[in-house]
């Protein structure tokens, strides 16, 4: 089973997503913010992780997972309302493999696992 | 709308389409006819509905303008795209050496993504310059042809289908939209074309993509396009259709190009023409 970290500060997203990886198959973890996020992924590295990029220290996150030495590289994909699309490029190059709007559905959540080789 | 009102608009597009209008699309109508009732100065779509009959030229086409808009993604059915960046391209650019000329028609292009996915993929193929490459794309829908053109998507549209890379390499942010850029625009000439109409403007083409436009023709309808195609194809040529369509009972002049890969066919190469040389 692969094993996903959702960070995000609403409490409700990362209940909804948590809820739409377990349909998924995926062993879901949360985080509330990013200390806590890369003190998880340093104890285990997840096959994944989902970052909020509109959090404070999302990209942050990004970047210090990417200078995390560890065994595997988690495929990183970062979430983002339509106002936070700015954030594109500047995730891309701090190291996320994708991206994803919020709201996103099942299917859509699919579509990036299945672009970056999760399924 | 009264019985008979919808039966007029679905003759309508059945005459001048070849669509077939199902009777449980009356929602579906109103939601698309609304607009163009506004635009026209009616009041209620249902007014629009009441004068359909006596409706001038340019109403009738606006009203199946409206109605043929399909919905369209990046790289739509990626084993399609897949499909044609290792083998069609690839199988074409060595069949072609000598001409250097390829010839790409995108016949139900909707709002530009498709054939905007093709040329992406001919960009990253890094094709010789001294090719020409045509890329064409055509769908009967003025208005989806002129945002084709424009080339804008919005987040959620650019989000389906388009890796992240991919979106930040060809598209620009323009607002709350993303903008394809120029370079791959230019690639693509487009024009309003039904499908009932007559070929003579295309010419020769080596590569067909008309996907999930015939799930709504009249069987007829279907025929007659197929046939058209086969006559515009090359014999060596490629035909790719939405992953849910068949050829049965419509067409006979093509073959599956790979049982894998849904909706890919090859031109059947028939024997070869007495005066094919000669002509």
């Amino acid at each position: 089973m692969k094993h996903c970290l959702v960070v995000d500060e609403s409490r409700v997203i990362r209940k909804v997503v948590c809820h739409l990886l377990a349909e998924m198959k995926f062993y879901a973890e949360e985080a509330e913010e990013s200390a806590s996020a890369l003190t998880a992924c340093r104890a285990q590295m997840p096959d994944v992780v989902l970052v909020n990029l509109g959090n404070p220290g999302g990209i942050e996150l990004v970047r210090a997972l990417r200078r995390t030495k560890s065994e595997k590289q988690p495929v990183i994909i970062g979430t983002m309302t339509e106002h936070d699309v700015d954030h594109i490029s500047e995730a891309l190059s701090a190291g996320a493999n994708e991206y994803v709007l919020k709201p996103f559905d099942r299917d859509t959540l699919k579509e990036k696992f299945v672009e970056t080789g999760l399924m | 709308m009264n019985a008979a009102e919808f039966a007029y608009l679905a003759d309508l597009l059945k005459r001048r389409a070849g669509f077939h209008l199902a009777p449980t699309k009356t929602q579906l109508a109103k939601s698309r006819l609304a607009p163009v009732a506004r635009r026209y100065g009616f009041r209620k779509t249902d007014e629009l509905f009441a004068e359909l009959r006596d409706a001038p030229e340019d109403l009738a086409r606006a009203v199946t303008d409206a109605m043929m808009i399909n919905e369209s993604s990046f790289f739509r059915d990626k084993s399609c795209f897949d499909h044609f960046r290792g083998v069609v391209l690839p199988s074409l650019l060595s069949a072609r050496a000598t001409s250097r000329r390829l010839r790409i028609w995108c016949a139900a292009a909707s709002t530009g993504q498709e054939p905007y996915s093709l040329a992406m993929i001919l960009d990253e193929a890094k094709i010789a310059k001294d090719w020409r490459i045509d890329l064409i794309a055509s769908d009967i829908s003025g208005f989806a042809i002129s945002r084709a053109i424009e080339g804008r998507y919005s987040q959620y549209e650019v989000q389906r289908g388009l890796p992240a890379q991919t979106l930040v390499r060809y598209f620009a942010q323009d607002g709350d939209q993303w903008r394809i850029s120029e370079r791959i625009r230019r690639m693509v000439s487009f024009r309003t074309f039904n499908l009932l109409d007559s070929y003579g403007w295309l010419g020769e083409v080596d590569v067909i993509y008309c996907r999930n436009a015939f799930l709504y023709f009249e069987p007829l309808a279907k025929r007659a396009c197929l046939k058209a195609f086969s006559q515009v194809l090359a014999d060596d040529g490629y035909l790719a259709l939405g992953a849910s369509e068949t050829l049965e009972g419509a067409s006979t002049a093509f073959a599956p190009d790979d049982a894998s890969v849904r909706g890919v066919y090859r031109k059947i190469r028939r024997t070869a023409r007495p005066i094919a040389l000669a002509s």
